[in-house]
């Protein structure tokens, strides 16, 4: 179907018959603004949100960067993808814990968001982490919401309590914080009725809960399927209740989701999990730039940033190369590179974005976690060490470990790795410098420690 | 309480909230012009009508505005409620019923969009409104607590559940349901079944082994197919439509929730691009907050500015 052509195609085609003028008018980048509005709108984005960001985003397409590129419809694109994943917020927000115990959270929502799935998946998701949660059931007007919670309790084996319906729920949860008192259970989950945000007497009453719990996390539970109403319904809870952050569930299904930026827009509050399934493990922490793509419905996406970042890296990565011929290439360099990577997202995806590698690194399987580690270590080096490798002795890498707090085996490695890497990084410089000499083969944007040579955190699958 | 009254009261309540939402089409003592049409496709889009859809009724309204030679602002909006009024469909059908025998009523739609709800309101309507008798049959043997909740509706209404216990075959439940129906002469039964996102494959498939199942017993059930979207829901709406229709061949929506702010527009797209009709609508909690779909309250509610 026409509808879902992707937005960087129809960006693309926007921007094709510009090709060869120049500079871009603002006229120009009108056209690529509509299709990026359109775009957000199928995707469910709020009105008024996407007018917002349409003109942010023009902004800056307007300005120097886009013009500098070769192709504006992929620069765009990749603004759009910036900007959106900037606009949903710092990688995963966490839950607040208390000092002192215990941590009071409480969820709320419309009618049939997921909320009292979402409190037991907390609950479970707390447990395994050393906490005794405790699920408090203050929904007292659907039938058998209390037996639903209580079921769920059973389920990932966390107490529940209950007052039966017949209490009003802020009776409940007095109760309920007494009984985690006894019962020394240090975090206390309430799961509160639907109801809508203009039910003014409802609205009330979770006021009242808050006042007398007074709790550390007040998550919003949205449907990540809700359409324009998201910002009504999120301003209100907010402006109510003092939301700390958001809950979107039911993201297993297709919907392109732009009830996240919404929301996040007009609460200004992160986006904490999303639930991607009915079994009780379905708790994921939010990550905005997977958002972002999914919001755009581009796979492609991720090509198009590829493009863009051939052409904007080619400066930087000829910085790079001259380093390199020189051997001047050290920690620091090697650090810039590895925080440039994660910056941009999922490391697999990304090496397919790396100029000049592509497609035969698709089979490559990265650790994350080891590169984390890695990191670590070069952190835990002084400036001074970082940029003279040379001078990292013995007792100097015994230190470097103790502050990563990994082996100090793992710090040998690293050096020797880096060495090796640096020494093929040499052979390639002068291998390239002499390609040039034969007027062959284009610049030198190999990213370093990341090409055949260094082993360190990728191993073939 | 008629439903626009009851919207009235719902919209009353919204106060400040819905105001700025459509105040924006003063359509007096304008000329109609290009800012015009772009606050009514505006206007729809708010409404969760979806971009193509709204497209294409502006299209349509210009077509008539040059065909009927309208000048005056004010003569627009009526045209466009025609045109949505005609996209919904402007006759509202009734539920189709067996000739003879018990009339099966399969409802069907993903996790928490009112469907246990939605069965209790329209038993207690079948029953009460059209001297009906009603049976239930608990499907959704999944959800913790589901059977409990669809008794407290058979309660409410005042008519028999079938069930068996949580983790039961579903299709084996709304067997038994067509079964005791057929042999206790109901009227009706209406058959609650787990929520389930349209693109999960195998719970689907089960969806398409429920009807089997009770083909074997009424050859012709279900007679309608049930299909209840949150009024809430953005476009996804249509995607859902779009697969349960696949699958269980929907032949008619009950549009939740519309008691809240949400318009509900979508339901234009999904009348659009896969012509079901809708045939109630919910405007709360209570037993009695269903109602028979009426397109030209929708659409006024629609575009309701307000101040209705
Ligand atoms: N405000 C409002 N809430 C509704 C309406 N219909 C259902 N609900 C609520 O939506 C929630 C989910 O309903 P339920 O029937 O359990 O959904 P199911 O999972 O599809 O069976 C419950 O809290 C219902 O009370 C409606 O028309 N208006
Ligand atoms: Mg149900």
């Amino acid at each position: 179907m026409a509808m879902f052509e992707s937005l960087s195609e129809k960006l693309t085609n926007a921007f094709a018959r510009l090709r060869g003028k120049g500079k871009l008018t603002e006229s120009d980048v009108s056209d690529a603004m509509r299709e990026i509005r359109m775009a957000l709108l199928e995707a469910d984005v709020n009105f008024k949100v996407v007018k917002e960001f349409v003109a942010k985003v023009k902004e800056r397409a307007i300005g120097q960067e886009v013009m500098e590129t070769l192709n504006p419809g992929q620069m765009v694109v990749k603004i759009v993808y910036e900007e959106l994943t900037a606009l949903m917020g710092g990688e995963n927000a966490k839950l607040e814990i208390a000092e002192r115990p215990p941590t009071i959270i409480m969820l709320c929502g419309l009618q049939g968001a997921g909320k009292t799935t979402h409190a037991a998946k907390l609950a479970l998701k707390l447990k395994k982490e050393g906490k005794k949660p405790l699920m408090v059931a203050a929904d007292i007007y659907r039938p058998a919401a209390i037996k639903q919670l209580e079921v769920m309790g059973q389920k990932v084996d966390v107490p529940v309590f209950s007052m039966g319906d017949k209490v009003s729920p802020v009776e409940i949860v007095r109760g309920g914080f007494t009984y985690a008192a006894e019962n020394h259970r240090d975090v206390i989950l309430v799961d509160t009725a639907g109801r809508l945000h203009i039910d003014e007497e409802l609205m009330g009453e979770l006021q009242q809960i808050k006042s007398v719990l007074n709790p550390h996390e007040i998550l919003l539970v949205v449907d990540a399927m809700t359409g324009q109403d998201a910002v009504t319904v999120a301003e209100h809870f907010n402006e109510k209740l003092g939301i700390t952050g958001v809950i979107l569930t039911k993201l297993d299904g297709d919907t392109r989701g732009g009830a996240a930026l919404s929301v996040r827009q007009v609460t200004g509050q992160p986006i904490k999990f999303v639930g991607v399934g009915e079994k009780v493990e379905a708790l994921e922490p939010f990550h905005p730039d997977r958002m972002a793509q999914r919001i755009l419905n581009m796979g492609d996406v991720l090509t198009l940033i590829e493009k863009a970042q051939e052409q904007i890296d080619q400066k930087q990565a000829e910085e790079m190369a001259r380093k390199m011929m020189k051997a001047e290439f050290d920690f620091e360099d090697f650090l810039e590179q590895m925080r440039a990577m994660k910056r941009m997202g999922p490391l697999q995806d990304l090496l397919k974005m790396i100029p000049g590698l592509g497609a035969q690194m698709k089979d490559i399987n990265i650790d994350e976690k080891e590169m984390a580690h890695i990191e670590a270590m070069i952190l835990s080096m002084t400036p001074k060490e970082r940029r003279h490798p040379d001078i990292i002795n013995v007792r100097r890498r015994e230190r470097i470990a103790k502050g990563a707090g990994r082996p100090i085996a793992e710090v040998h490695r690293l050096m020797k790795q880096f060495e090796q890497s640096k020494k093929m990084i040499k052979q390639l410089g002068v291998m390239d410098k002499m390609m040039k000499k034969k007027g062959k083969g284009k610049g030198f944007p190999k990213l370093p420690g990341l090409g055949g040579g260094f082993p360190g955190p990728f191993g073939k699958r | 309480m008629g439903f626009f009254d009851r919207l009235k009261e719902g919209l009353a309540k919204t106060k400040a909230a819905l105001v700025d939402k459509v105040t924006s089409i003063m359509t007096v003592f304008r000329k109609i012009d290009e800012e015009l049409f772009e606050e009514l496709e505006e206007a729809l889009i708010q409404g969760d009508v979806g971009v193509e859809t709204s497209m294409k009724l502006v299209e349509s309204l210009r077509k008539e505005v040059r065909a009927r030679g309208l000048k005056n602002g004010e003569e627009l909006l009526p045209v466009m409620k025609e045109l949505v009024a005609d996209m919904l469909g402007s006759e509202v059908e009734p539920l189709m019923m067996a000739p003879s025998g018990p009339t099966v009523i399969l409802v069907v739609g993903v996790n928490g969009v009112g469907k246990t709800t939605t069965i209790g309101k329209l038993a207690h309507h079948l029953k009460e409104d059209r001297g009906l008798s009603v049976m239930l049959a608990a499907a959704d043997t999944f959800r913790a607590a589901a059977i409990d909740q669809l008794m407290v509706w058979g309660e409410r209404a005042g008519v028999p559940v079938v069930a068996q216990g949580e983790g039961a075959d579903p299709a084996a439940v709304a067997f038994d349901g067509v079964k005791a129906a057929r042999e206790q002469g109901y009227d009706v039964l209406l058959i609650d079944t787990a929520g389930r996102l349209h693109n999960k494959v195998n719970l689907m498939e089960e969806l398409r082994k429920i009807k089997r199942v009770i083909q074997k017993e009424v050859p012709e059930a279900p007679h309608e197919t049930l299909l209840v979207l949150d009024a809430t829901t953005g476009q996804n709406a249509v995607q859902q439509t779009k697969l349960f229709k696949e699958v269980a061949g929907v032949t008619a929506i009950a549009l939740t929730k519309l008691d809240g702010t949400a318009k509900g527009g979508v339901v234009v797209a999904v009348c659009d691009q896969e012509s079901v009709p809708v045939k109630y609508i919910g405007v709360g909690e209570r037993i009695d907050d269903l109602q028979p779909f009426d397109p030209t309250a929708f659409v006024d509610a629609l575009f309701a500015t307000g101040k209705v």
